[in-house]
């Protein structure tokens, strides 16, 4: 494969648990006979995704599906338990030196809250310019240079430069996150649930600035969010997760229009929507389990519509049931 | 009788610092009528929460309301001593938080909880309140209500809690429930079942709700009548269908362009310029102004007063007209 | 621009500058008259402390200037050479004025020492543990737990037995029995801070460890920590005072308050009160007037008031 068609990030079977390990406590009553309460956290339960140069793929679920998680394991804040990470073909994992230091640039992450992913403490200036200096990205002449230019891209007055981020709205904060990031040149962006704190119209601008920066960067997105409407805007293809696997893949345009799974089925009845007036509302029973505890077989099933007894039993496997769309359900195999 | 429960006139909340007191409500006026769903629609700094605390007279130093009239069934709460306050909360009018622990006390079980909410204002043998907070219980979806009554809030999820909120809500069947971003912190499917309870609720005992969001696409799919309020002020209101299909205000037009599905995939969204304005830098005149497009000379000058058109009103000198629809 | 700070001249509404209630709930803002009192005199006492040699009739520390036939007079009393004894004088002849003065020095030296030391070490430790987590935090925990699971008086009697006497020797048995507080403190704040985005976000910018450590960490856990340390001033003064009770503090040439309080003890039955009393009150009012200012501080700090 050439450079330009190696995915920037591939996911193989990438597994991630939490788990608690015993404390002495519990070592000790263990030796009594008394089975240790182990208690693992599922956040991803074997994802395997492929990220094309320059493609936004957005991951949209509920809370405890672990899309988050997937996202700093994808960004390397998280290191899997299990499965592969390849960022441009070769193991995360195992870089070391300048390899390694590429890809923790190169991957750089959005987070969800403006307010806690700046340093209350530095100036917007130290904020933006830390990475520079630190590893000695552009002479320091140039960076107060560096820092103006960045803070103009996202859309700020560059007076803010000495002000702090308890000084600067919600908004203007997550430009600030964005700007921090784009100062390390990175490649790939994951954006974690990056518009979810911010009023509607702000958000429309946030958005905006996305799309911008794509369009003169290059950027390849993971756009992680709960918000479906803005996953369809900005994303080329879709992929559902529901409690620690992905459940359902596609283009955005296929999925919106031909959705699949029951539980992607779910989401696109439940999102509410603007056009609708005095809705009779008919939602799906049950809570979402959790993840400490993930129901036998399909982890949808006490939850589906249409479940069958198969679905207690066996998971169901990422099925191509049309071009580029891939979805795990039973219930497509029984029409096969 | 009239039907209308609730007549909010020129209520101003305001916030006290040394500079001053900040008007974080400034002259709202409002009407719910009894099975009514009205949507109270803004976003962060509006002053949609603080109206909500006010009408209930929730409002804590250095906070204070310093003016206006909220006639619940004729009588002026405002005119009311504490004590007479305190006997209309959660027995007529009742309120819902978005988060859930504000209503819990985290240290108690969720049945004397709900047993204190019933034996405040009613005299009633507790054999007969308990049964009637395990009816509230099933009548929100909870399943077996015996055992739940006696659990702690932590052991129930987000969206259980909520329920849990509504239902003793509910307890002494109140006329109006005012509810203050339910469901913001929660996933859309559990939304959704909320969504679906409170409206059987609402039906089935006539109960008017204030939902306060500020999310157009709840408002539009549970509420008959909406207000939409930016700075302090309600910028237009009416029944949904007209304020949703053709809205006046250039804000509530500019709300909904800005909306991801408002615009094709992929192209770049409508947004409104600018940011809404703190409480201490509001502009004068009409609020919104730097950022309408359409201003005009006098939107600086004064703010515009309110311009009624059948069943819907707005404050707007250059409302968007019909035609332009 | 669209996010400009000054867009446009526009007038804003200005606030209003009157209301029904408005001189009340100022008022209520307001009003702390302890705290006011205790700033006065916290204030007054460091500058006595400081410039004690000035207010202080004579040098008590100065053997040379003592005479025993000065001893125990009275207040008020006039000594041998002349000049007189506001607050009266101790057994060995010191003005009870000039000793409370010195003995304000020792004892608020040792307080602030004794802290700022244990602040240093405690949270440097504590810090390190948050941060790196698994065994290393395990193994500083337990130590932290041995050492705070004795009586505090215990541990820094049997040290001072061991290293004897002197002011050094008391600012180093507090920090040994102290840092371990510090440690707790700075380590449970670190652990919430550390689940802060921000500093994930140094992580994902490649940033060291230790940068984000010192730079990213440490400042934004200061708070809680400095305003513990600024009780402690006071607990380490009344630690100071007791273990000198005891016998085992400063020397008795230097006596810090504790001490004084000490000697005049035996004197309190026979009716010479003020040998005690004096420095009593002294001490009493250096505590409760820098605890009130902390706790006055913790108030200001806490982020929940911004």
């Amino acid at each position: 494969m050439s450079q330009a068609d190696t995915p920037v990030i591939e996911l193989k079977n990438v597994h991630k648990r939490f788990e608690q390990r015993p404390d002495l406590a519990q070592r000790i009553l263990a030796l009594t006979g008394r089975p240790i309460d182990r208690r693992t956290v599922y956040a991803v339960n074997g994802v395997d995704l492929s990220i094309k140069r320059g493609e936004v793929v957005g991951l949209v679920g509920e809370s405890g599906c672990g899309k988050s998680t997937l996202g700093r394991v994808v960004a390397g804040l998280h290191r899997q338990t299990e499965g592969e990470l390849l960022y441009q073909g070769q193991d995360a994992n195992r870089l070391r030196g300048a390899g390694k230091l590429a890809y923790t640039l190169g991957v750089q992450m959005i987070f969800q809250d403006p307010q806690a992913s700046l340093n209350p403490r530095q100036r917007l200036r130290q904020i933006l310019g830390e990475s520079l200096k630190v590893h000695k990205l552009a002479p320091p002449a140039d960076i107060p240079g560096r820092i103006d230019q960045a803070l103009t891209e996202v859309g700020l007055d560059t007076e803010y430069r000495d002000r702090f981020p308890h000084q600067i709205s919600g908004g203007q904060r997550q430009r600030i996150g964005i700007a921090r990031a784009l100062m390390v040149a990175p490649k790939f962006l994951v954006c974690d649930e990056p518009v979810a704190a911010l009023d509607v119209s702000i958000q429309a601008q946030v958005i905006n600035l996305f799309m911008d920066l794509r369009e003169q960067h290059g950027f390849t997105y993971l756009f992680i969010s709960h918000d479906l409407g803005v996953v369809k805007h900005i994303s080329d293809r879709v992929a559902i997760m529901y409690l620690g696997k992905i459940v359902e893949i596609s283009t955005s345009a296929e999925i919106f229009a031909r959705a699949n799974h029951p539980y992607t089925q779910a989401l696109m009845a439940e999102v509410p929507d603007v056009a609708r007036r005095g809705r009779k509302f008919t939602p799906i029973k049950g809570e979402i389990p959790s993840p400490l505890n993930p129901p036998s077989g399909c982890t949808f099933n006490p939850r589906c519509p249409h479940a069958m007894p198969r679905c207690r039993e066996v998971a169901p496997a990422l099925k191509e049931i049309s071009a580029g769309h891939w979805s795990a359900c039973h219930l497509n195999e029984a029409s096969a | 009788m009239s039907d209308i429960l609730l007549d909010v006139r020129g209520l101003r909340t305001a916030f006290h610092t040394e500079a001053g007191a900040w008007l974080a409500v400034d002259g709202v006026d409002l009407t719910v009528r009894r099975g009514e769903i009205v949507g109270l629609v803004g976003e962060s700094g509006s002053g949609k929460s603080v109206t909500g605390f006010s009408l209930l007279g929730l409002i804590d130093p250095p906070g204070e309301v310093v003016d206006g009239e909220v006639k619940f069934k004729g009588t002026d709460l405002r005119k009311l001593s504490e004590e007479q306050m305190r006997q209309l909360r959660g027995n007529r009018i009742a309120m819902i938080f978005q988060d859930p622990l504000m209503t819990l006390n985290p240290v108690l079980r969720i049945g004397e909880q709900m047993m204190e909410a019933i034996l405040t204002h009613e005299d009633v043998p507790r054999a007969q309140a308990e049964e009637r907070c395990r009816e509230a219980l099933a009548m929100v979806g909870i399943p077996s209500p015996e055992t739940r009554l006696k659990s702690y809030p932590h052991e129930f999820s987000g969206g259980m809690r909520q329920r849990v909120a509504i239902a003793i809500a509910m307890l002494n069947k109140p006329d109006l429930i005012i509810c203050d971003e339910p469901t913001t912190a929660l996933d859309v499917t559990i939304q959704g079942q909320i969504l679906y309870r409170m409206q059987q609720i609402c039906r089935d005992h006539n109960t008017a709700l204030i939902w306060i969001t500020h999310d157009l696409g709840v408002v539009a799919e549970l509420a008959d009548r909406v207000a939409v309020m930016y700075a302090g002020r309600i910028v237009e209101s009416g029944p949904v269908e007209q304020v949703l299909d053709a809205p006046r205000h250039p804000y509530t037009r500019g709300l909904l362009d800005s909306m991801p599905g408002a615009t094709q995939p992929g192209a770049r969204l409508h947004q409104i310029n600018g940011m809404a304005p703190s409480l201490a830098g509001r502009p004068s005149g009409c609020a919104f102004r730097p950022r309408c497009t359409n201003a005009v000379t006098r939107c600086t000058e004064q703010a515009p007063s309110v311009t009624t058109e059948g069943s819907r009103s707005y404050r707007c000198y250059v409302p968007i007209a019909r035609e332009a629809q | 621009m669209a996010n400009s700070p000054n867009p446009g001249r526009t007038r804003t509404v200005q606030p209003l500058a009157e209301t029904p209630r408005r001189a009340a709930i100022l008022k209520k803002l307001h009003a702390r008259p302890t705290v006011r009192g205790s700033v006065i005199a916290l204030s007054v006492l460091i500058i006595l402390v400081v410039f004690a040699p000035f207010f202080a009739p004579q040098n008590p520390y100065d053997l040379a200037n003592l005479s025993l036939m000065d001893g125990r007079l009275a207040p008020r009393q006039a000594l041998m050479d002349g000049s007189i004894a506001w607050l009266g004088t101790d057994d060995q002849g010191r003005d009870m004025l000039s000793a409370i003065l010195y003995g304000l020095r020792i004892s608020l030296m040792v307080g602030l020492s004794a802290v700022v030391l244990a602040t240093a070490i405690g949270g440097a430790i504590g810090l390190v543990a948050a941060y790196i987590g698994g065994w290393v935090d395990t193994v500083l925990m337990r130590i932290v737990d041995f050492i705070l699971g004795f009586p505090t008086i215990l541990v820094a009697l049997v040290l001072l037995v061991v290293l004897g006497r002197g002011v050094d020797k008391v600012i180093l048995a507090l920090v040994l029995v102290q840092w371990g507080h510090y440690a707790r403190i700075m380590r449970s704040r670190a652990l919430q801070e550390r689940r802060k985005e921000y500093v994930e976000a140094a992580a994902n910018l490649g940033f060291p460890a230790w940068r984000i450590m010192l730079f990213h960490l440490l400042p934004n856990c200061l708070g809680p920590v400095m305003v513990f340390a600024t009780i402690q001033i006071a607990t380490a003064i009344a630690l100071e005072a007791t273990l000198s009770f005891l016998g085992v503090g400063v020397p008795i040439t230097e006596p810090s308050l504790g001490l004084l309080i000490s000697n005049g003890f035996q004197y309190l039955l026979s009716g010479d009160y003020w040998i005690s009393l004096f420095p009593g009150i002294a001490l009493l009012v250096l505590i409760l007037s820098i605890n009130i200012v902390g706790d006055r501080l913790r108030e200001a700090l806490d982020p929940r008031r911004a």
